[in-house]
């Protein structure tokens, strides 16, 4: 790069330099260094005690993990019980009492497998609850709102009246706080009174469908997923919009005199041509995915039956809430490298695509 | 059939999406503004007909004049203005700073800075929350006893620990370090001759002349500062220092009338609103460039 100061004077430099690098020293990068520290004692915010070291206690208390298998009840004759539900299995407090190398083990996830049940114990069951909450939510929302933002963008590269007008309508509600969203939709997710509902039940004729969003662990997740896009579809409709504007026209043009139709262009041009839009919009969608937070504090307080409980919302809980920075911090560190490690594979897989 | 004709034909489908996309993004907020005003018996009545998004003679500001007369709200407000207005400020200052060291001047250690920077820009504020949690805590802060300087432990409380964790943002910087980068050396070889050292030739030349960056990074700032949940919710325990997104969170969970609390979310959202529209030009066209080049 040219620079044409000539050398400048050191004092100069770190005037200019010194402030910002000095914040982001203590306000980044040490809390970074800080938490790694932490992570292998039993630091608490407020305590009497005095911190100590505690080895890798934080690591294996989060991350341990037991594969199990169960065999369904048996009755006197050797038949197996069933009840309306199918196979019957001992209770997990049973299981536990007959394994003793379980103990302090929790369920956290299993399935039926021939005829027995598969147990993934560990010992904080719902770190890898929230860590399957958290990719869920990623997976659902990265396709909903780039999806949505594409489309977006494309509507409003049209030459038309009114583009302005709707890319602003569209943006809005990015600027509006996630608290202020959440909360509004809470109303318009309301079961019985919410506008969702109403509009649903209006749609297919039915005066009592419409499904208990944010009260059935099965739908809160995906409402949190369709709420979020709609806040956040709008600024990656301005970057798609960006991109699309860098494409040159002429591409476009040589397409058409080749005879290529509207969704022949889409494809072999604009596509190609957003590249690497896509893969930008792709990892900061994905970043902002992971660090779901606001909508369930506000919205489901991590329920129903810790469906929505996230990484970040556990490590908040942990941390914050029950003042365990050496716990907290671990959940945070393995948290960091899982977000690096999916960022670096996406893009590595990006890159890869396109050759 | 002649041209114009087709082509109004091809673009009304264009046109329709673009209106039912129109109605379904901007329902939620005008569905805020509209129960604002309403009685709360009123608020879930039509709700999908259009008729109840049009003033009526049910609309009043009760709401409102409750609103401020039953809780914190103005004291909410001021704090989350001065703490936005400071972050912007002071971010503006000490990020294009950084950004101009990094863009014209010669040091060593420059390149390794910038990378540090540009990676800064994936670290989630979530990820370092808990541990910065427990750096303040252990920060001091000096205060005034009986006319006696003393040292006060942690931060909790205050406006302070709201404001100076969050005045370098590494997008900002990286705002800052486009756009300086594009501004022709010229300008500074002419400022050279005329004797300017670098502060002159900062304060008096450079940035008079990046308006629109100072724009984009003033409506990132503040948005950022104004909609903090996650960081005060945390560090704040007493209503004397708590900003609005907090408020009307506390809010929810304690009233019962619905009115309210969409008029409490309206004043919370109108602010930024506002920002956003008067500066709308240059803030969509620095945050597609950002997307571009970054």
């Amino acid at each position: 790069m040219k620079t044409i100061l000539g050398r400048d004077h050191p004092l100069a430099v770190s005037g200019f330099a010194g402030p910002a690098l000095i914040l982001f020293g203590v306000f980044v990068l040490l809390p970074l260094l800080l938490a790694a520290a932490a992570t292998f004692t039993n630091h608490r915010l407020v305590s009497p005690e005095p911190t100590g070291y505690v080895g890798l206690d934080n690591y294996t208390r989060l991350l341990a993990l037991q594969v199990t298998t169960v065999a369904p009840l048996r009755d006197a004759a050797g038949d197996l019980q069933r009840d309306e539900e199918g196979l019957r299995y001992p209770t997990w407090r049973q299981v536990r009492q007959a394994q003793p190398e379980l103990a302090g083990y929790r369920p956290a996830w299993q399935f039926e497998l021939g005829q027995r049940r598969v147990v993934l114990a560990a010992t904080d069951p719902l770190f890898y609850r929230s860590l399957i909450n958290t990719f869920l939510f990623a997976l659902l929302v990265l396709p909903l709102q780039c999806g949505v933002a594409l489309g977006l963008a494309l509507l409003v590269n049209q030459r038309m009246a009114g583009r302005i007008f709707f890319r602003t309508v569209y943006f809005a509600p990015v600027v509006t706080s996630m608290v202020v969203a959440s909360i509004v939709w809470s109303f318009m997710l309301n079961t019985d009174r919410g506008l969702i509902n109403e509009l649903l039940r209006a749609l297919i004729g039915n005066p009592d469908a419409g499904p208990d969003w944010l009260g059935e662990s099965s739908h809160a997740l995906l409402a949190i997923a369709i709420m979020s896009a709609w806040q956040g579809a709008g600024f990656q409709m301005l970057i798609f919009l960006a991109g699309l504007q860098s494409i040159s026209s002429e591409l476009y043009e040589a397409a058409t005199l080749m005879g290529a139709n509207a969704w022949q262009r889409f494809i072999h041009v604009t596509l190609p041509g957003l590249r690497n839009t896509i893969v930008f919009v792709l990892v900061s969608t994905m970043l902002m995915a992971f660090g779901l937070f606001t909508q369930v504090d506000v919205m489901t307080s991590g329920g129903p039956l810790d469906s929505t409980t996230t990484v970040v919302y556990h490590a908040v809980r942990s941390g914050f809430r029950q003042q365990d920075i050496g716990y907290g911090s671990t959940i945070t560190v393995v948290f960091f490298g899982i977000v690096l490690l999916v960022s670096l594979l996406q893009r590595m897989l990006l890159a890869k695509g396109a050759k | 059939m002649t041209q114009p004709i087709r082509r109004t034909l091809l673009r009304l489908p264009i046109l329709l999406g673009m209106c039912g996309l129109g109605v379904v993004f901007a329902t939620p907020l005008l569905f805020m503004f509209a129960a604002s005003f309403k009685h709360d018996d009123a608020i879930f009545a039509n709700l999908a007909s259009w008729t109840s998004y049009v003033p009526d003679a049910g609309w009043s500001l009760a709401n409102y004049t409750a609103i401020f007369e039953r809780s914190n709200l103005p004291l909410f407000l001021l704090n989350s203005t001065i703490i936005a207005t400071l972050v912007v400020v002071g971010g503006i200052l000490v990020n294009s700073m950084l950004a101009f060291s990094l863009s014209r001047m010669r040091w060593r250690g420059r390149g390794a800075v910038l990378s540090v920077v540009v990676a800064m820009l994936v670290i989630p504020f979530e990820v370092i929350a808990i541990p910065l949690l427990s750096l303040v805590a252990r920060l001091p802060w000096p205060g005034f006893e009986a006319g006696v300087l003393t040292w006060q432990m942690g931060w909790f409380n205050s406006l302070h620990v709201q404001i100076i964790p969050f005045l370098a943002n590494a997008f900002c910087v990286f705002l800052f370090y486009q756009f300086f980068r594009d501004i022709p050396p010229e300008l500074d070889e002419a400022a050279k001759m005329d004797g300017a050292g670098p502060w002159a030739l900062f304060f008096r030349i450079i940035l008079p002349n990046s308006g629109p960056v100072i724009a984009t990074a003033a409506i990132v700032l503040f948005i950022a500062a104004w909609n903090q949940y996650l960081w005060p919710i945390m560090v704040v325990q007493g209503e004397a220092a708590r900003p609005v997104q907090p408020g009307i969170q506390q809010f929810f969970g304690r009233s019962n009338s619905w009115g309210q609390i969409m008029a409490y979310a309206s004043i919370v959202t109108l602010p930024v609103l506002a920002v956003f529209l008067a500066f709308q030009r240059q803030f969509v066209a620095s945050v597609a460039g950002a997307g571009i080049k970054g």
